[in-house]
């Protein structure tokens, strides 16, 4: 099933008259299990497109589809039940709640859930801290934790409330090279165990741990290709469930 | 509901910011506290004035001489000497609603025993005064009617006269000048202290009416008529009929004025406390005024606090908080630290308030209605300078929430 279809997407920023086509006609589906690296100079809409993923920011034109639920009409209060029920974002800049453990950082997302999951929410978020590789860290605050280890409490937040996707807008950016690859080695990880991610980024590299890379430019999808490198067997996505992936689209030239 | 954990959240928040929690209750923990202080001292004062005026005597009403002519606000009640003895032994006679009847003629000097002297005054009066004024003899015997009538030259003492004249002598017995007139010492009077005016009941010479009358005065000038009525609910009655007494002795036409003026116990209770009162409610509502200072600084702090914290309401709405969760989180905030502080407040309130009383010798009287309100107010003041910032942050759009830097 595809847990992101978007059809003709467009958003528009009007910055004093003038208008921004942050995002302009995107198509694209996304399955469930997949791993997908969005990549693209600077201004060319990624953050944007994962804005709208993430039910953050609404479309001016076209529809999103999250897990087969039309989103787009919902209202404000809807969406924030989405994004605590179905997605788990993962920022550049960690932003995880100052001088708050990280027990608690990860137990922010429980707390506003409206569905009754029974678990207590410090036992769940334990276990997602456990899942990180972060047992040992639980009362530590932001200030007591490397990048890294904040970046693992921030994916652990992600996770604790089962989402459809996890959502990382340049998560690297602010690590160096071997914590990137600590990070990098957690998301495979983690989407082995059948988890959807996206993440966004400039580095080549760490689009290269990704099965799937989308190339953005101008607020259009130029390239969306497989990544054979990175493809790995053991993947809920088997090679019959790929994705029908068009051909690499031209961008203005 | 989540009440509960919105509660929790902003006991953290608070807790993780003590100094800036402390400085924006100081506001409302002041206005609390000087309301709840000027409260507990003008009822208490009110209390005390109460006491002190029922103090001065049972029932009693008072008639004083007055011009009559301008009518209305009087210019000074016995400006003019209308009020004679006649009138007193009239009173005694004919007022069935009387219990007592007794002149007071002032005569104000120095007094001398041996080579001790002390300014005071010298009151005349008839027995029942001491009924009247519910004063009670300490030691001696007051004089009697008979002494009235030989305009004896008998002297009753208050403490206060005694202690300037005899220290720790017994000065019953003792001979006593006054105005060159020698008087007799025959009783003191027990103690009664401070009158709501505040002069010293216990400074008095009590003698005969028709001695300080005749002896010490010009022989006409009563000063004032004390009676008693026989019980509270006469009061009324007895007034009325003291004033048909007096009209028809003074010989006046159903159109002219009342040339006396009475008071009953009950109106000076009421006047003296209508002033404590309204002056209770002017200095309250000045306090009040300071806890709505207090109010505003909570509400400009709480606006500092939700841009300070926009990145984190941004992070919480990331994560799935409604722009209702946000709401709550940051009215329940400002409604416990306006609580908060009108707990410190109260407690503020109070200490200054015995302490104050303790200074300055008055009571202190508090009432759980008003620490109640207090509360009450408080949480009013919470919610309604809480709602503008909080609603501020919760319809904070996400994403601009958290690039905010
Ligand atoms: N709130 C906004 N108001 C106006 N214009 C906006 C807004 N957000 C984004 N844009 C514009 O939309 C375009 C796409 O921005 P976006 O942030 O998605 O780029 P990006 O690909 O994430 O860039 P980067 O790699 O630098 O993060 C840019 O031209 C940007 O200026
Ligand atoms: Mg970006």
């Amino acid at each position: 099933m595809e847990t992101i279809l978007l059809k003709d997407a467009k958003k528009i920023f009007s910055l004093g008259g003038e208008k921004v086509h942050a995002l302009d006609g995107v198509s694209l589906s996304i399955l469930s299990g997949e791993f997908v690296a969005i990549m693209g100079t600077s201004g060319s809409g990624k953050s944007t497109l994962m804005n709208i993923f993430g039910c953050l920011d609404t479309l001016t034109e076209g529809e999103y589809h999250l897990e087969g639920v039309n989103v787009s009409g919902m209202d404000k209060a809807r969406l924030a039940d989405v994004r605590n029920q179905r997605i788990g974002f993962v920022f550049q800049g960690f932003n995880l709640l100052p001088r708050t453990t990280a027990l608690e950082n990860v137990q922010l997302p429980l707390f506003y859930s409206r569905k009754r999951k029974g678990d207590n929410p410090k036992k769940r978020a334990a276990e997602a801290l456990e899942r990180v590789g972060l047992g040992n860290r639980m009362d530590h605050e932001p200030n007591q934790l490397s990048g890294g280890q904040q970046q693992r409490v921030a994916i652990a937040r992600a996770l604790v409330n089962d989402p459809a996707i996890i959502l990382a807008d340049e998560p690297t950016g602010n690590l160096d090279s071997k914590t990137t690859l600590d990070v990098l080695n957690l998301f495979r990880e983690l989407n082995l165990q059948g988890i959807t991610i996206v993440i966004v980024t400039h580095e080549p590299e760490v689009g290269q741990h990704a099965q799937r890379v989308i190339t953005m430019r101008d607020g259009r999808i130029i390239e969306d290709h497989l990544n054979g490198k990175a493809l790995h067997p053991g993947g809920r996505v088997g090679g019959a469930s790929l994705p029908n992936i068009s051909g690499p689209r031209e961008a203005i030239s | 509901m989540k009440w509960f954990k919105f509660v929790k959240v902003a006991l953290q928040s608070i807790l993780k910011n003590r100094m800036r929690s402390l400085l924006t209750m100081l506001g409302v923990i002041i206005g609390v506290g000087s309301v709840i202080s000027l409260m507990a001292l003008g009822q208490g004062s009110q209390a005390d004035i109460t006491t002190q005026v029922s103090s001065m005597g049972t029932n009693l009403i008072m008639v004083h001489s007055s011009s009559g002519r301008t009518g209305g606000v009087s210019h000074g009640s016995g400006s003019l000497a209308t009020i004679t003895m006649d009138d007193v032994d009239e009173l005694r006679e004919k007022a069935a609603t009387l219990a007592a009847v007794s002149p007071s003629v002032r005569v104000s000097g120095q007094v001398i025993a041996g080579n001790a002297n002390w300014n005071t005054s010298v009151e005349g009066v008839s027995p029942q005064y001491l009924s009247i004024r519910n004063y009670e003899m300490a030691s001696g015997t007051f004089f009697t009617e008979r002494d009235v009538k030989i305009r004896a030259k008998v002297a009753v003492l208050g403490q206060t006269v005694v202690d300037n004249l005899f220290g720790d002598k017994n000065p019953i017995g003792a001979r006593i000048r006054f105005r060159n007139v020698p008087f007799k010492v025959i009783g003191v009077l027990a103690e009664k202290g401070q009158s709501s005016m505040g002069n010293d009941q216990d400074d008095v010479i009590l003698t005969p009416s028709t001695t300080a009358l005749y002896r010490l005065s010009d022989g006409k000038t009563v000063r004032v008529i004390l009676a008693s009525a026989v019980s509270e609910d006469t009061v009324d009655a007895a007034k009325e009929e003291i004033t048909a007494i007096l009209r028809k002795t003074h010989k006046l036409h159903a159109n002219e004025e009342d040339d006396f003026s009475l008071r009953s116990q009950t109106e000076i209770i009421d006047m003296a406390s209508k002033v404590t009162g309204t002056l209770t409610v002017l200095l309250s509502a000045i306090a009040g005024v300071s806890l709505l200072v207090g109010g505003i600084g909570i509400m400009n702090i709480m606006l500092v606090s939700v841009t300070e914290r926009t990145r984190e309401i941004g992070i919480r709405m990331a994560v799935g908080a409604r722009g209702s969760d946000i709401l709550a989180q940051f009215l329940v905030e400002a409604i416990i630290l306006s609580l908060i502080g009108g707990l410190f407040g109260i407690i503020l309130g109070l200490g200054l308030a015995f302490g104050l009383g303790e200074v300055l010798g008055c009571s202190v009287k508090t009432d759980l209605s008003v620490i109640v309100m207090a509360v009450a107010f408080t949480a009013v003041v919470g919610v309604f300078f809480g709602f503008y910032p909080a609603r501020k942050a919760a319809s904070l759009h996400p994403i601009e929430a958290l690039r905010y830097e």
